[in-house]
């Protein structure tokens, strides 16, 4: 099911300002891969390059490559909306849809394409819910609208609505930067759960978080304020953390800027 | 190898996309489709044809992109269709409103006719002019605004500076209702006192409707300001010792000028073209009548439409009547504008 | 029971009753602050004054000629007040005016939203931003403009739709039509469409606009095309707004007096086509019959206008309801 990212030469661009320079990775399927680096470094917006989000700010564009198994995102005849159905995405704030119930989230996804049965739609709700590890403390208000619930639950909801279609990678853009700290361990068990089905990339500020969850760590970082963020290295996370190949990685994780 | 394997499955990202240039040329060929069908059929109204281009520019799209691209994107594209047909039916009407006003507008608009009234001049006779609406027009907005301004101002600073409790939630709940008085009832209302005091038409009464007219658009506008103003100004002017009064007239009014003016100057704008109260309350008269506490006046609107109701179609009626829509909406535009340079001169300055 | 009570309590001062404590709390002791909220609240109270006199001036004056109407004032298909005894009633009016505003909201609305999803959604940004200038100026023209381009401009292009209309859908019943000039109940409320369209569109903008992008984002994320993003995160967040937009549109057309009034050749009596000229509505037959009523004739006109007012009232507090209604889904603490 899950897919590798290919990204080579990438460069993105807010009209005429250079946002992220040459960036090439790859991102291995099953896996979890966590972006980390000082704000402004454009870790966020190359994220959303992996799904091409980031065309849909006015001006975003793209340079370069990202291949899904083979298969170039930003190729002739790609269908934009496609490729996000492939590559799902949970975001900073949690946003479920606040005219819609917990259970209408959840199958948004679903009732997008085709046309389900009242009966498989409640099952891959319940099944997503699962997976989220909210079931437990909806089941009986899934009729309720989702933003009555608390905000690590809303985020697990969105996760739980993205991961109900099925994606091939899930990317997270900073997911527990708006929680409270038990919110956010629940959050993090949870990445550790979906990485055996899905390609995680998660976008952090927090290093501890990125020690905990990833496999593999990709240090951004940019000249000055106004340059073009670049990818520094990217390693297995424990390297990353005790013995980095870059004097940068070394300063910023030991908080020597950043 | 690898190429060999990725070909063999079907993609999923890849859709069978229409070539950007299709939208254009869908509504080209419907348009010409629309056109032909009309001269075929003889058709000579200019909405036939138009409506005949829209729907099939709409059907078009949903059929070709079904065929090509697949349902969803068919509903994707049909919605961008409606959208754009819905902007364009629209614009026709309001574009051909400002364009016959303002060319049938200036064949009579000139000195003379901003200067004279009609005086002895049948409705069907060319000449007259306009002087003696615009005058009763400028009296009455005038008087209406000197009533309506002080007391709604000082009720939206009641609501947002003083108002708690019952009383703060009635007058707002009763401002949004007065909010939605048809201009006729207010006339209707003042109608019925001036019965009950066996009195006659004259320029003040239609005042008085106005302002009751104005008075909420007012308040909900002042208040919006008010609002705006951050408390830590409040705070800080009052923790110098500085009386609620003079914190108010001092700080927060000075804050928020600039937003009062602009509302202000869009209510006066409205009720400058309210006709139907002035109907019933100031009758309209053909002759200058400068006073607005005695006898019947003229006001613009009511010119308008006087002009075309008792002319029997004279063409001279006509022309007055376009002449005085193009005063009017230049007076009202001008009005909007001043207004909205206003709001944006005097915008408290966030910061950004 | 009492003492307990009275001991618990902070004692009240013994001579200011409650209200006047709590003003002076507030600081309204100086004597400026007493003149200013003197001034403030009185305006206010002015306020509630002025509706209450509406109300009762109008209740009054109607009460007086219902009670000389010989007819039911609210069956009765005529409207004769000169006539010994007098006989009128306002159901000509109250089918005209519903059927108008139906008709206006029927096209206004969709339209309206349409245009507003357009200038948000679908325009490119240098055109929204002057076009949207331009509807808030359309917005204040005055409506008597909008009559007099209705009657002398609208009117004669609307043959060839009518013809149309009888043709194909002449067999309905309420789109024959005889050939009379085209002042007809569906004239009225294609120009009344076009008058509320600007003002419904604006609000409607607003709201769409204010529509949180992480709502638009997250339907995106799901693979959701542009369509899909306003149906599944734009309208349901504006709905609430686009209704009270809408009932701000409708109650303009219910209370409309000058455009009906240059466009629609009125008649006393119901025409089952909306194409054949006749018809009424309350505020087109207060300011047509009001030149040569007499004084029950003026008594009788202002009661029909608070039949209107009321109707008005209604409308607004119903809009009120449903927007109270769908707080719960408002996303506003989202």
């Amino acid at each position: 099911m899950a897919k590798r990212i290919d990204v080579s030469g990438l460069t993105a661009y807010y009209g005429s300002h250079k946002a992220i320079e040459d960036i090439s990775m790859t991102v291995e399927p099953r896996s979890v891969t966590a972006f980390i680096g000082p704000s402004g470094c454009g870790k966020s917006t190359f994220l959303r390059t992996l799904n091409r989000m980031h065309e849909v700010t006015s001006g975003g564009r793209v340079e370069g490559k990202v291949l899904l198994d083979d298969e170039d995102l930003y190729g002739q005849g790609i269908d934009p909306v496609s490729v996000r159905r492939e590559v799902g995405m949970v975001f900073q704030r949690p946003n479920p849809f606040p005219t819609m119930s917990i259970f209408d989230n959840v199958a948004a996804g679903l009732r997008l394409n085709g046309s389900y049965k009242k009966s498989e739609l409640s099952d891959v709700v319940e099944k997503s819910l699962k997976g989220a590890n909210l079931w437990n403390e909806v089941k009986d208000r899934l009729n309720k609208p989702g933003s009555g619930l608390s905000g690590g639950q809303q985020q697990r909801l969105c996760i739980a609505r993205a991961i109900a279609v099925e994606p091939k990678v899930l990317l997270m853009d900073e997911p527990c930067s708006a929680l409270d700290p038990i919110s956010t361990l629940a959050i993090e068990d949870l990445i550790g759960e979906l990485k055996e089905r899905f390609t995680i990339v998660i976008v952090t500020h927090n290093m501890q978080q990125a020690a905990r969850v990833s496999d593999r760590t990709a240090f951004f970082n940019l000249a000055a304020v106004g340059q073009p963020g670049k990818l520094i290295e990217i390693d297995e996370t424990e390297r990353i953390f005790s013995n980095p190949s870059v004097q940068a990685t070394e300063d910023y994780i030991s908080g020597r800027f950043g | 190898m690898s190429t060999a394997i990725a070909e063999k499955r079907p993609s999923t990202l890849r859709g069978a996309s229409l070539p950007k240039w299709a939208p254009y040329a869908i509504a080209a060929g419907s348009v010409a489709l629309g056109l032909g069908i009309s001269a075929a059929a003889g058709l000579n109204s200019s909405i036939q044809w138009a409506l005949m281009a829209g729907v099939l520019f709409v059907l078009g799209t949903y059929v070709i992109a079904a065929r090509v691209e697949g349902r969803r994107q068919a509903k994707d594209r049909v919605a961008t269709a409606l959208v754009w047909v819905a902007f364009l039916l629209a614009v026709v009407p309001l574009v051909s409103l400002v364009w016959s006003t303002v060319s049938r507008g200036v064949k009579v608009l000139d000195f003379y006719f901003l200067t004279h009234s009609m005086g002895l001049i049948s409705d069907s006779e060319p000449g007259g002019g306009i002087y003696h609406a615009i005058l009763g027009s400028l009296e009455q907005v005038a008087l209406a605004t000197l009533i309506a301004a002080p007391i709604g101002v000082l009720t939206a600073i009641y609501l947002v500076e003083y108002g708690r409790g019952n009383l703060a939630k009635a007058v707002t709940f009763f401002v949004d209702v007065m909010t939605g008085i048809p201009s006729i009832v207010a006339g209707l209302f003042i109608l019925s006192i001036m019965l009950m005091f066996d009195m006659q038409p004259f320029g003040f009464a239609g005042s008085l409707a106005l302002a009751i007219l104005m008075m909420p658009v007012v308040v909900r506008s002042t208040e919006e300001m008010l609002k705006l103003v951050p408390n830590e100004l409040r705070e800080a002017s009052l923790a110098l010792g500085i009386p609620k009064w003079r914190t108010i007239l001092k700080v927060v009014l000075p804050t928020s000028i600039g937003g009062i003016t602009t509302g202000i100057m869009l209510a006066i704008a409205r009720i400058a073209g309210e006709t139907a109260p002035v109907l019933l309350l100031v009758w309209g008269n053909s002759i200058i009548n400068a006073n607005p506490f005695e006898g019947a006046q003229q006001s613009l609107p009511l010119y308008i439409y006087q002009q075309y109701a008792n002319s029997a179609g004279a063409g001279a009626a006509y022309d007055r009547a376009w002449a005085a829509s193009l005063t009017l909406i230049a007076f009202v535009m001008i009005l909007n504008l001043v207004a909205r340079g206003i709001a944006r001169w005097k915008a408290p300055k966030t910061g950004r | 029971m009492d003492t307990t009570q009275i001991t618990d309590a902070p004692p009240p001062a013994p001579h200011i009753p409650a209200p006047e404590q709590k003003r002076a709390a507030r600081g309204a002791t100086r004597p400026g602050d007493r003149i200013f909220l003197g001034l403030s609240r009185g305006s206010g109270i002015l306020l509630l004054v002025i509706m209450a006199a509406i109300a009762g001036f109008l209740t009054y004056r109607a009460s007086i000629a219902i009670s000389k109407d010989e007819a039911d004032f609210f069956t009765t298909f005529e409207w004769n007040t000169q006539l010994i005894p007098p006989k009128f009633g306002i159901a000509v009016l109250v089918f005209g005016t519903i059927v108008s505003s139906i008709i206006a909201m029927v096209i206004a609305v969709p339209i309206a939203v349409a245009i507003a999803l357009f200038l948000t959604h679908y325009a490119p940004r240098r055109l929204s931003g002057p076009i949207s200038y331009v509807i808030d100026l359309l917005a204040a023209v005055p409506s008597i403009v909008y009559g007099l381009w209705g009657a002398l401009i609208l009117v004669p292009h609307m043959n060839g739709l009518y013809g149309w209309l009888n043709d194909y859908l002449g067999w309905t019943g309420i789109f024959s039509w005889q050939g009379g000039a085209p002042r007809s109940m569906l004239t009225v409320g294609i120009l009344l469409a076009i008058m509320i369209l600007p003002i419904i569109t604006n609000v409607s903008r607003e709201v769409f606009r204010q529509v949180p992008q992480m709502h638009e984002e997250a339907a995106l994320a799901l693979g959701a095309t542009r369509w899909e993003v306003i149906r599944m995160a734009v309208i349901p967040f504006g709905r609430s707004g686009v209704i009270s937009a809408s009932m701000l549109g409708l109650g303009r057309a219910l209370g409309e007096t000058m455009a009906v009034a240059t466009v629609l050749s009125p008649t006393f009596d119901i025409q089952a086509s909306l194409l054949d000229p006749g018809g009424g509505t309350f505020a087109q037959n207060i300011a047509s019959k009001f030149g040569e009523a007499s004084e029950l004739g003026r008594d009788a006109l202002i009661a029909s206008g608070l039949v209107l007012f009321v109707i008005t009232l209604l409308v607004n507090g119903a809009a009120r309801m449903i927007i109270a209604r769908r707080k719960e889904y408002s996303g506003a603490n989202a």
